[in-house]
Order: structure tokens, then C-alpha cells, then sequence
């Protein structure tokens, strides 16, 4: 139980209605989207209206020692949101404007609790872009995108959540507030911290303000899907596509078990025994688009797709990726629980990787079904259970520990988008060994000596 | 087992819910809290909490309950077939059950119940009703504000209580000759009280087209504000009421033109009475004959268009939520709009975002209701239109009073009354 104190504190700095301690919100903000996670109530729920009351808020925690989670919408899949030691949970939400966009400079500058498709939709005024887009696009936060550093369908063309974070306005733990980067391209003055908080999940600090860069719109863009009998072929397209120089946008595989259930939810006349569908989509000038997408198809023909489809507009384009939107829906109605990994590889080793997967679901004799963003190598198989099971949920830890271990070995990493968060803390030493785990520590500590921020996330106190 | 009988109806519905939050790119309600509360996957946690025993139904998770506008747009965003009208509507219940029912509602629901003593009430209430409102000018039509603020606050319009009841203006039966069939037209508690034109322009669009309508005298409230907030019991009895007065007069179809009267005979009445057995039976015999106006208009009739005059309008549609989510009617209101002569129909934007209404919601959360009204009336007021049309008295009601308190001028109809009137205009 929280000191009354810091309940006055709270309400003096914040004022009583942004200051949430009635039991019945309070649950609802000890859970985040992450499947099959404990629940923490936190203490109480502020949402700050300035970076002022925020850096009062790092103040009052520091002086009572209670921790402090940050919260965006609540959407990530890494557990990174759950106040696991109570304390207070700080609401981004009301941190909601877009404060500016930069034609000139090609930057805009928001406030953290700012949605992306928000920001999207500002920037389309002005022929712009923000390309990042995750799956949650219309209803993550811009803070909390940029700490999670979330991926989404176009990273293979144009990155992540990193390559677009130009500067951060950010309350430390201290409750001092800085900023850093700014509106230039080049900038090299002092360490990156830019970088560092940028997938930082909330460890080391609280983003208040980002600048982010921004791109033209692309003029026009072509998908085009393909059919393959056999994952080798599927795999060797994607290699080949790359090869040919041709960089897609976004390029998506289905495998086999993705494609029955999306088939028999939506029906978007995919062949029930296709081994794996390729999604693919060019974007960019008119002229460049109508040859890279012929090339493509070419490509696909060449290494032995049985179909290839090339949308003529944008009514057949929306069909063929109808498929791929509903992967997820149709996965999570077969079963109440869903676990969605983003466990990562080179592209090259997507094949060996979706056998693996295969392999591993036969193993622990579980439904696992396997969809993602082939082309940047970052796979979602999907394990579709029941949390209430508990003899199958024992399985699942140990199929998600193999497919961990596997995309390890094949020179991949535990978490493409998703973040470490709780949920895949354990697993650090597989990737960094003892000593990586202690270089994060170390890094954690210097900014954050108290642990106040997001504690038990990412990285152990021991 | 229904929804409105226990809170363990809904456990398989609770755990289809994957907490992805999906949910908050659409929830009104959520859109201007930004609390987890206010949205879908906030309540369904409680819900949750209260089956596995963590928590109870305090009065607290009863207040938290409300906030819903039950708009459903939840449901069409939901990636995993999530029904939160289900879910909130058992909720509901289960509160009632433990808490009791908010005495205001609970005086309110009561009244309707007794629909002598309502009609009564509301003659009384439409010659005092002076005493507690003051006319607010409008070019359109006759609204009120508040005198006093009694709690929901001043700025909220009302439409003057008509100084004759819609069924009372008609005989029980219109005759026409030879008619090609017998409609039952329930008209709901606003039609019947506030916006008898609506009411009217039903009748005169169904008798144009050589159709004889019934409109039985015993038919009451269609009990769905009762339903939605939890009192079961007053709605069971609304619903054998409206039940039985429509079987004893007979009809080939049931037309509404309010979409919770539609909601009300197509699903609604088939749920409450589920454990009774004769109840039962009629309710499901009923709901197969039952179409909103608009749906009758295109489907059954089809309605005619010969001698359809010249209506000069610029029209908005807005989509009530229950014609349009509840029902799957969308279409079909905009397919009788864009057949009127002279009609242009001008798209708003989301025009399927919920007006903020929602019944009692309005009156539990006047504030709340206000600051959804107002995105509506914004995005009203940016098209080049002249009249908004709608398919329900309530969101009327709302787009009225957000429109009239916004200060610009909109004529708000129902979607039949244009038709109406292009009738008239033909002769």
C-alpha cells in the first residue's frame, strides 16, 4: 500500500481528477495485451497534463520510493506495461497533441501520448509519411512506440521505429529534464541517447516529447501475391526478389497452417493445401512500380510458384491482402489464448525457420501456426491454447523456449518488435551471455540507480 | 441460458477477449476519457475480476458499467468476435441484481410499465410543460431546454411533448381500399410522444403505397431502455405486453421506424422471454416479420416510384448504431434518399460514429454525451448540406440539440419523412 503522502503529493501536483485510487480502475490497468501474464494491481493511475507533472511525479516517486510504470495505450505484447511492484502507473494519454509539422525539415514533433495513425493522418495533409506501422497502428502510442521501438509490415523497405527518432524531449530519473537530437540529420554531439531510449521500454527515462523524421508519400504502389507447394521454393523467392535488387515495401509469408484457418474464416480462395503464400507490395514512382512488380512476378514465376496474382486496383489490391490482415483474427477465435512471438531471423534462414517451428509444434504436440514479415525475417508463429489448460501451458513454455534457442542458433535474435518487457527477460543470457546481461545492468544502474522506472523490465535487479 | 439471466452466461464471450485493445481506435466513450475504464477491454477485466471472485459488484463497478453507449462499434473492430453488447447487457444485469436499479431509472422504468399512468403523465406534461422548459427558438422544430438545471444539466435540448399522442390522432386500424397487405406499425415512445411527424410520415408513405396499417392501442414502450440498463423484469412485461397487442390484432408485417423499437422485436424480446415456453414462441414468430421502415420500404414493398415529386434538399445520413450495427441496415436508408428527385446525399464523415445518445446514457453521463455530440455536430457542419437524415427519434434528438447548441442551421429528419414529403409534393 502506497503512504498516504504520496496520494496528497499526487493530487496536489496533478490535481484530484487525473489522479485515478478507486479500486475499480485501478484494476483496469494491471494488465497490458500480453497473453497469459499475472496481473499487478498498481496503487494508483496518474496521467500527467506536461512535462512538468511529469518530472514532479519522477520527484515524489524518487522521495517515497515507489516505482513508476509508463503506460501508452497498453497494447505491447512483452508484458512491459504491467506494474508488477504496484506503485503508480503514469498514463501518457493525456500527453495527446501534435505540436508541429515540418515541411522543410521533414519532421514532425509530437507529444507521447500522440496515436501513430494520428500522426499518420497529419502528415498525409502534406503528401507525408511516418512510416513505421506496426499492427497496432491506430491505437499505440507514439511514446510508447518509440520505447518498445516497434516494427511492423514495411521494415524491410523502410526500418523501424529507430530509424525515423530524431530527437526526445525525456524526464530522467532524477526528475531532471533534458533534450536531445533535434531537427538536423547529422548529429553527433555526446553519446546517442536518442538511440539508447529508443527501445529502452520505459527503463531509463520518460519520453515527453519526440521529433520524428518524415518521408514523402510514395506516389503509387502494386501487390502481388503467390502460391507455393513447397517452403523451400517460398523461401528461395524471397531470397531471389533481394537478389534481383528489388527491395518491396512489405513482404509477408503465410504458412500452410495459417493459411486453412485464414481460408475457412474468410475464404480469399487461397488453395487449402498451399505450403506457403507470399504477399508481396512495390511502392514508389508510377513508372519504377509497374517495372519492379513485373520483375516480381517474373521472379516468383522462376522460382516455381504454382500461382502469382497482381492486383489491378485497389479493390483486388485490398482482397489480396485480406488474407494477411485476417491471419491474426481468424489464429485468435480458434482458441482463447493466443502467444505471439516475434522470435527473429536473417531472411535467409526463414525456411529453416518455419521447419523448425513445424518441427517444435509436433514435438510438444501443439497447434502452431506461423505468419510474419518474411522479408525482414521477423516471423510470428502464433501457439493457439488455452491459458485455462495448464498441462498444455507447460507445453507451450517449453515450445517457446525451443523456438527461442532455434532463432539463436540460426544467428537471429529473441525479439524482432515485440520488446523483452517481463516476458522474455529470462532469455537475455542466450543472446548476450552473462556478461551482455551485466553491460545492460551497468547502463540501467548509471541512469537509474533507485530503479524507480519501469523496474523489472528488461533488466534483473540483482 | 440468456444474458439477462446470470453473469455466467458470458465466461466463454469474456475469454475470446485476447486484451489486444483494439477496442480504443473506435470506443466514443474512450475517446474522450482515455481511461482503460471506459472502453470494452477495461469492462470486460472487471467482469472477468467479478466471475473469479478477486473483486464484487461494488455500486463502484456498477458506475463503471454504465459507461457504455452500447454503440457496438466494439464488436465490428473486435479481431476476435468479442460481442461486448453481450457482455455489458449481462453486466448490467448482474448489477441490477446485486445493487438494485439507480432510482431514478428505477422511478422511470416503472412509469413505463404503467401505460395509463405514462400517458396520463405525459398529456399532464405536455400542457405544465412550460413550467419546467423554455421554448428554444428553432426554424425546424419545437425544442426546449431546461429551466432549472435538475442535474443533466441546461444545455441539453428537448423536443416539446406533441399536445396530441401519435395513436390517439389515429384510429386504430387506417383503411384503405383494397389493400395488397396489413402492416403493424409499433412506433415506440418518442414517435408516439415527442415526434409524431415521424410517426405520420410512416402512415402516409405505407398507405401511398396501397398498404393498410395497424397500430395497435395496447402497445407500450418497447422496453429496451429498461433491458439495456439491467432491469430485466420491467422489460419482460413491456414485451409480452407489445406481444400480445399486436398478436390480437394480426399483421402481415411489423414495420418500426426507431432502431431500439427494431432491435427490440427482431432480437431483443426472443432473449428475455427464452425461458418461456408460449412467450416464446410468439416473440420468435414475430421477429421474423418484423423491418425498420426503410428495410420494409426496399425489400418487401418495394416502394413506389412513380409520383415521387421534387424535393430540393443537401442531405447528411447519419447512421443511428442499432439500425446500422444492430441491424445491418445501412443501405437501404441511403437507397431511399438517393431515389427521392432532387435529392443530393452529401457522405459526412464516420458517418457510423455513435451521436452520443444512448437512451438514459445521456442522462446518467450528461457531460460525456455532450462532448460526443459535439465531434458529431463538427463533422455535421463541414458538409454543404441542408438536412441531416437519420433513421432513429432518439439520435434525432441528439444531432437537434447538438446542432441547435453549435448555432447553425439543419433541418434533422428521419429518413421517411423525406420520402413523405416527395409524396406529397408528387400530387
Amino acid at each position: 500500500m502506497l503512504a498516504h503522502e504520496v496520494l496528497e503529493d499526487l493530487v496536489q501536483v496533478l490535481g484530484r481528477e487525473n489522479v485515478l485510487t478507486e479500486q475499480e480502475d485501478l484494476l483496469t490497468y494491471a494488465y497490458d495485451a500480453t497473453a497469459a501474464m499475472k496481473h499487478h494491481k498498481p496503487d494508483v493511475v496518474v496521467a500527467p497534463l506536461s512535462t512538468e507533472q511529469v518530472a514532479d511525479v519522477v520527484k515524489i516517486a524518487l522521495r517515497h520510493h515507489v516505482p513508476i510504470y509508463p503506460r501508452g495505450s497498453g497494447t505491447n505484447l512483452s508484458g512491459g506495461t504491467i506494474p508488477i511492484e504496484g506503485g503508480i502507473v503514469l498514463s501518457m494519454l493525456n500527453l495527446n497533441k501534435i505540436l508541429e509539422v515540418d515541411q522543410d525539415n521533414l519532421t514532425a514533433t509530437v507529444q507521447p501520448g500522440v496515436i501513430i495513425q494520428a500522426l499518420n493522418d497529419e502528415a498525409a495533409k502534406y503528401g507525408l509519411l511516418y512510416p513505421p506501422d506496426p499492427g497496432t497502428v491506430t491505437t499505440a502510442t507514439m511514446g510508447g512506440s518509440v520505447s518498445e521501438c516497434s516494427g511492423g509490415l514495411r521494415g524491410l523497405k523502410y526500418g523501424v521505429t529507430k530509424h525515423y527518432i530524431m530527437g526526445l524531449q525525456m524526464v530522467l530519473a532524477n526528475g531532471e529534464v533534458i533534450r536531445w537530437g533535434g531537427k538536423t540529420v547529422k548529429n553527433v554531439t555526446g553519446y546517442d541517447l536518442v538511440a539508447l531510449f529508443t527501445g529502452a521500454e520505459g527503463t531509463l527515462g520518460i519520453i515527453t516529447e519526440i521529433i520524428v523524421k518524415l518521408i514523402p508519400a510514395p506516389e503509387a504502389r502494386k501487390s502481388i501475391l503467390a502460391v507455393f507447394d513447397d517452403i523451400d521454393k517460398a523461401g528461395r523467392a524471397i531470397a531471389a526478389i533481394i537478389r534481383n535488387k528489388v527491395i518491396p515495401a512489405t513482404l509477408e509469408i503465410l504458412d500452410n497452417a495459417t493459411i486453412q484457418t485464414v481460408e475457412n474464416f474468410v475464404h480469399a480462395g487461397l488453395p487449402m493445401d498451399a505450403e506457403a503464400v507470399l504477399l508481396c507490395e512495390v511502392d514508389g514512382y508510377k513508372e519504377v512500380v509497374e517495372r519492379e512488380a513485373v520483375l516480381v512476378e517474373r521472379i516468383l514465376k522462376e522460382e516455381g510458384a504454382v500461382q502469382v496474382k497482381i492486383a489491378k486496383d485497389d479493390k483486388e489490391r485490398d482482397l489480396l491482402w485480406l488474407a494477411r490482415r485476417s491471419a491474426l483474427p481468424a489464429l485468435a477465435q480458434k482458441r482463447p489464448t493466443t502467444v505471439l512471438e516475434d522470435a527473429t531471423v536473417p531472411r535467409s534462414k526463414i525456411p529453416d525457420m518455419l521447419k523448425a517451428i513445424r518441427r517444435i509444434a509436433t514435438k510438444y504436440n501443439l497447434q502452431i501456426a506461423t505468419f510474419g514479415h518474411a522479408g525482414d525475417g521477423n516471423l510470428h508463429p502464433t501457439i493457439l491454447t488455452d491459458e485455462r489448460e495448464l498441462e498444455e501451458m507447460k507445453r507451450v513454455h517449453m515450445a517457446v523456449d525451443e523456438i527461442f534457442e532455434t532463432a539463436i542458433a540460426l544467428g537471429g535474435t529473441l525479439s524482432g518488435e515485440h520488446g523483452i518487457g517481463i516476458a522474455k527477460m529470462k532469455y537475455l543470457g542466450l543472446e548476450f551471455g552473462e556478461a551482455g546481461v551485466a553491460a545492460l545492468r551497468r547502463i540501467k544502474e548509471a541512469m537509474d540507480p533507485n530503479y524507480v522506472l519501469n523496474p523489472l523490465k528488461m533488466v534483473r535487479r540483482d | 441460458m440468456s444474458v439477462y439471466d446470470s453473469l455466467d452466461s458470458i465466461t466463454e464471450e469474456l475469454h475470446k477477449c485476447m486484451k489486444c485493445g483494439n477496442c480504443m481506435a473506435v470506443c466514443p466513450i474512450y475517446k474522450e476519457t482515455r481511461k482503460e475504464v471506459g472502453v470494452a477491454r477495461g469492462k470486460i477485466s472487471l467482469a472477468e475480476y467479478i466471475l473469479s471472485g478477486e473483486a464484487e459488484m461494488t455500486k463502484g463497478m456498477a458506475d463503471r458499467f454504465s459507461l457504455c453507449t452500447t454503440c457496438m462499434a466494439c464488436n465490428t473492430n473486435c479481431p476476435c468476435g468479442v460481442r461486448f453488447d453481450k457482455i455489458i447487457l449481462a453486466a448490467r444485469a448482474e448489477a441490477v441484481r446485486k445493487k438494485g436499479l439507480h432510482p431514478v431509472k428505477k422511478i422511470a422504468f416503472t412509469a413505463l410499465k404503467m401505460q395509463r399512468m405514462f400517458d396520463f403523465g405525459m398529456k399532464a406534461g405536455s400542457i405544465f410543460q412550460g413550467v419546467a422548459l423554455k421554448n428554444a427558438p428553432s426554424r425546424h422544430s419545437k425544442l426546449a431546454r431546461m429551466r432549472v438545471d435538475v442535474g443533466i444539466g441546461k444545455e441539453k435540448l428537448f423536443p416539446m411533448l406533441s399536445k396530441k399522442t401519435l395513436r390517439s390522432e389515429f384510429p386504430e386500424v387506417v383503411t384503405i381500399k383494397n389493400p395488397k397487405m396489413r402492416v403493424g406499425f409499433f412506433t415506440g415512445c418518442m414517435i408516439n410522444y415527442f415526434y409524431t411527424d415521424i410517426g405520420r410520415a410512416v402512415i402516409e408513405v405505407l398507405t401511398e403505397n396501397n398498404i393498410e396499417v395497424v397500430i395497435p392501442k395496447f402497445q407500450a414502450c418497447c422496453g429496451i431502455p429498461a433491458s439495456v440498463n439491467g432491469d430485466v423484469d420491467s422489460a419482460c412485461s413491456l414485451a409480452k405486453r407489445n406481444l400480445r397487442a399486436f398478436e390480437r390484432m394480426g399483421a402481415d408485417a411489423l414495420v418500426v421506424a426507431c432502431s431500439s423499437g427494431g432491435t427490440a422485436w427482431k432480437h431483443v424480446y426472443g432473449e428475455l422471454l427464452e425461458n418461456d415456453h408460449e412467450f416464446k414462441a410468439l416473440a420468435d414468430k414475430w421477429a421474423k416479420k418484423s423491418y425498420d421502415i426503410s428495410e420494409f420500404l426496399i425489400h418487401q414493398v418495394p416502394f413506389k416510384k412513380e409520383g415521387l415529386g421534387r424535393v430540393r434538399r443537401k442531405v447528411t445520413y447519419h447512421e443511428p448504431c442499432h439500425l446500422n450495427r444492430g441491424q445491418g441496415i445501412s443501405k437501404e436508408p441511403r437507397e431511399i434518399l438517393k431515389s427521392i428527385p432532387g435529392v443530393e446525399l452529401i457522405e459526412m464523415k464516420e458517418p457510423g460514429r455513435c451521436c452520443g445518445m444512448a437512451g438514459s446514457f445521456s442522462l446518467v453521463h450528461p457531460d460525456l454525451s455532450v462532448q460526443i455530440s459535439d465531434r458529431k455536430t463538427a463533422d455535421i457542419q463541414t458538409t454543404n448540406t441542408d438536412t441531416v437524415a437519420t433513421g432513429c427519434p432518439a439520435c434525432r434528438l441528439q444531432l437537434q440539440s447538438g446542432i441547435e447548441n453549435a448555432g447553425f442551421d439543419r433541418e434533422v429528419l428521419h429518413t421517411v419523412q423525406i420520402l413523405a414529403e416527395s409524396y406529397r409534393v408528387g400530387k
